[in-house]
């Protein structure tokens, strides 16, 4: 019997008798024989029309003048697509869900007699949570993803990716970062687990770091929503969604730049080092197959996503419900809290109820709107249509009603839109940072850093608009 | 990915040539399995879609590289048997030692697979062959599965696929695997080499090198007296002479030993 230790120096002392590069002649004569193979077996019948048209193609979407330009304008189709194309079918599904639907549940209760708290907590909290879910994300999100893995498909990520990469080595990050944010625009825990191919630790953990700045899913409604009542209606007419779905774009260019700045205070600050380099292949342009693209991306991430928010949308009702209508001392659990709240709140330009309303969503960030929109009913009184405590008018026009009832101005609307974007992440991705990073200590960082940029950019945004009017 | 298969063998179908019919989609159900079956190849030429296609799983794919960044697992059942499908992370050779390279080839060594269905893209097969040779010295028991051949007939590329697996010495299918192009036959091959009893000599390695053959033999008996259960010890050899650190470690510490031992399956690698 052999023992292993001598195996190996038999190895070495033999590496001793061959040439110095081994290494790179096995891999030549792979080299060699592959390509011997190839000639054999393998015909171009001259230059593919589309090879040269893949090129041409090329040269615009990664050339330094034009490569931005058309990532911005791409995104910016998509975003007014989605904002324009989701506005009918969001209200056709608030009407049938929250108007139809909590009338009828609520006559079926009242005609069985069932005690009051006990409708409460089912109808108006836990149903109607859902509801609103269902309302506010599934047509935005029908139209975005499917349009978002389209153009994956097509292979416009690896473009702009390559893009990016230059841009990102400057701020001492690694060039795949790009990819990895991108995957954050559908979920950041996603984008977390993406950053595994980056391999420097350095950089890696600077992309988990940033990749909160991402909009995700779970917020794009909230910027969709948010726009599309109180930044579309500052248009003039006919001009509401695009004025929307620029501001939306605003917001995710800034969160890019968020992304940047803060990789580039991190590999100054705390994670110094060098920028390692990479190769990324330009993978060719494949007509991505459309139906399947549109049947998988609905299916497997739309209700996917959908089915998160939903579950997570449950008990989140029955606690908002509980929180209004739980009386402590002559008041209401939740008052008491927007009461406390409501002198920060004021500093950052929101309001007592937006910051319940993120305590109540740290689950997911899907239900952030609902959860403003109830609770602002529940605890102020307000309402947009005939019910006490219960709205019932939902399309944008009501739901603006209900939040200027609320107290709110155009400056809640902007301030919201720069907080949902710079605020924790949900708790599922700081549970994946936490079991990527293995750390305590990074996992706090990725908590506080967003939370600290979005109480800054928030209180400097409201003081000087309150300067300015 | 449970629901019956719509091509359910009908009375017409029995004398069909493809055993396509035959075919169950198990996707995750992974459990017991016949065969173990590694799905190999460069970074973004479809190996994601071409194991969608045999396990009716939905893994997403993407058209970048490095989209799968793990192994994924998952299970079909073919001709009454079950085979289990292993998706392993795309590389471009497998002579250096990045933590996705070094997945995939001690996957393909230690995990020894029934069949290693080699995908590559049919548009551009003189860079994919480089890794296809890597992976026939360490394994016969494979198919070329030569994927996308819808975008190489757009692009005017013709390959003369009888010629390719003389070559190779080992069977090639032409397959569009998005379409469904190619995969009955693919399954058939599959089950075929996954069967056969007798296990090919590995392709040859490159002995040009002056001395390299002696040495070779030298390093390769020591190391079947050390650990004679060890598969491809040829292979393992040429590792050592290069210096390959991982593979030093590995036989340092006994460690391929305990791969090679025939318990060893997959699940002692990590992804």
């Amino acid at each position: 019997m052999k023992h292993p230790e001598d195996v190996i120096r038999s190895a070495e002392e033999l590496r001793w008798q061959l040439p110095q590069n081994l290494h790179d002649r096995i891999a030549e004569s792979i080299y060699g024989e592959a390509a011997r193979i190839a000639s054999r077996s393998i015909r171009r019948n001259g230059s593919s029309r589309r090879l040269v048209w893949q090129q041409k193609l090329d040269r615009i979407l990664t050339h330094p003048w034009t490569a931005f330009p058309i990532m911005v304008l791409v995104l910016g189709v998509i975003l007014w697509l989605t904002i324009v194309g989701a506005n009918v079918p969001s209200g056709m599904l608030a009407t049938l869900l929250v108007d139809q639907g909590h009338a009828l549940l609520s006559g079926w209760f009242a005609a069985a007699g069932a005690p009051v708290w006990l409708k409460g907590l089912l109808v108006d909290g836990m149903y109607l949570a859902t509801a609103w879910v269902i309302a506010v994300m599934l047509p935005p999100m029908a139209i975005f993803f499917p349009c978002f893995t389209l153009l994956e498909d097509f292979g416009f990520l690896p473009r702009v990716a390559f893009n990016l990469d230059r841009v990102f080595q400057k701020a001492g990050a690694h060039g795949k970062q790009a990819l990895t944010m991108a995957m954050g625009l559908g979920c950041n825990a996603a984008g977390v687990v993406a950053t595994r191919i980056i391999d420097s630790p350095r950089e890696r953990l600077i992309a988990i770091l940033t990749n909160n700045f991402s909009l995700c899913n779970g917020r794009w409604p909230t910027q969709i929503l948010m726009a599309g009542v109180f930044i579309g209606t500052l248009a003039p007419k006919g001009w509401g969604g695009s004025i929307a779905a620029l501001s939306v774009l605003v917001v995710a260019l800034l969160g890019f730049g968020f992304a940047l700045l803060t990789s580039w205070l991190l590999a100054r600050t705390l994670l110094r080092g060098e920028a390692t380099s990479f190769s990324l292949e330009l993978p060719p342009y494949r007509p991505p197959n459309f139906w399947k693209t549109l049947y998988t991306s609905l299916i497997d991430r739309t209700l996917i996503v959908l089915w998160r928010a939903v579950v997570f949308a449950l008990p989140a009702g029955a606690a908002i419900w509980l929180c209004a209508n739980v009386s402590i001392g002559g008041q209401s659990a939740a008052a008491w809290f927007v009461q406390f709240a409501d002198p920060l709140a004021w500093v950052m330009g929101l309001t007592g109820v937006i910051l319940l309303a993120y305590i109540v969503a740290i689950p997911a960030n899907e239900i952030v709107v609902p959860t403003i929109l109830m609770l602002t009913v529940l605890v102020t009184g307000a309402s947009g249509g005939a019910g006490a405590g219960v709205m019932f008018e939902t399309d944008d026009e009501s739901v603006r009603a209900i939040l200027t009832a609320g107290g709110w101005t155009t400056l809640t609307a902007v301030c919201l839109m720069l907080f949902s974007l710079c605020h924790n992440p949900c708790s599922t991705t700081i549970y994946t940072i936490y079991k990527e990073t293995r750390s305590f200590k990074w996992t706090t960082v990725s908590v506080v850093m967003p939370l600290a940029i979005g109480f800054v950019l928030c209180s400097t945004v409201a003081a000087v608009w309150r300067w300015l009017a | 990915m449970n629901t019956p298969d719509p091509h359910a063998p009908g009375e017409a179908c029995l004398t069909c040539p493809s055993r396509f019919s035959q075919l169950r989609k198990l996707g995750l159900r992974v459990g017991e399995s016949d065969f173990v079956i590694a799905l190999a190849g460069n970074p973004n030429t479809g190996k994601t879609t071409v194991f969608n296609a045999l396990t009716g799983l939905r893994m997403h794919t993407g058209n970048w590289p490095g989209k799968t960044i793990s192994r994924a697992e998952g299970a079909f059942s073919y001709d009454d048997k079950r085979y289990k499908i292993v998706d392993l992370p795309g590389t471009y050779s497998l002579l250096s030692a990045s933590p996705d390279e070094e997945v995939a080839r001690s996957f393909l060594l230690f995990g020894r697979p029934d069949a290693t269905v080699m995908v590559a893209d049919a548009t551009c097969m003189e860079r994919n062959l480089n890794l296809i040779l890597q992976v026939l010295q360490i394994t016969r028991r494979a198919v070329l599965c030569l994927n996308l051949m819808d975008e190489a007939r757009a692009h005017g590329i013709e390959i003369d696929v009888r010629n390719l697996a003389r070559d190779l010495g080992v069977p090639v299918i032409p397959c569009s695997a998005r379409s469904g192009e190619g995969i009955p036959e693919l399954l058939k091959e599959i089950a075929i080499i996954a069967t056969r009893p007798d296990t090919p000599e590995p392709r040859r390695l490159p002995l040009e090198v002056p001395g390299l053959r002696g040495a070779l033999d030298r390093v390769e008996s020591e190391l079947r007296e050390a650990f004679p259960l060890l598969p491809q010890p040829r292979w393992v050899a040429l590792r050592l002479l290069e210096g390959d650190r991982e593979i030093m470690d590995a036989v340092r510490s006994g460690e391929i030993g305990a791969l090679a031992e025939p318990v060893a399956i997959p699940s002692t690698l990590s992804a």
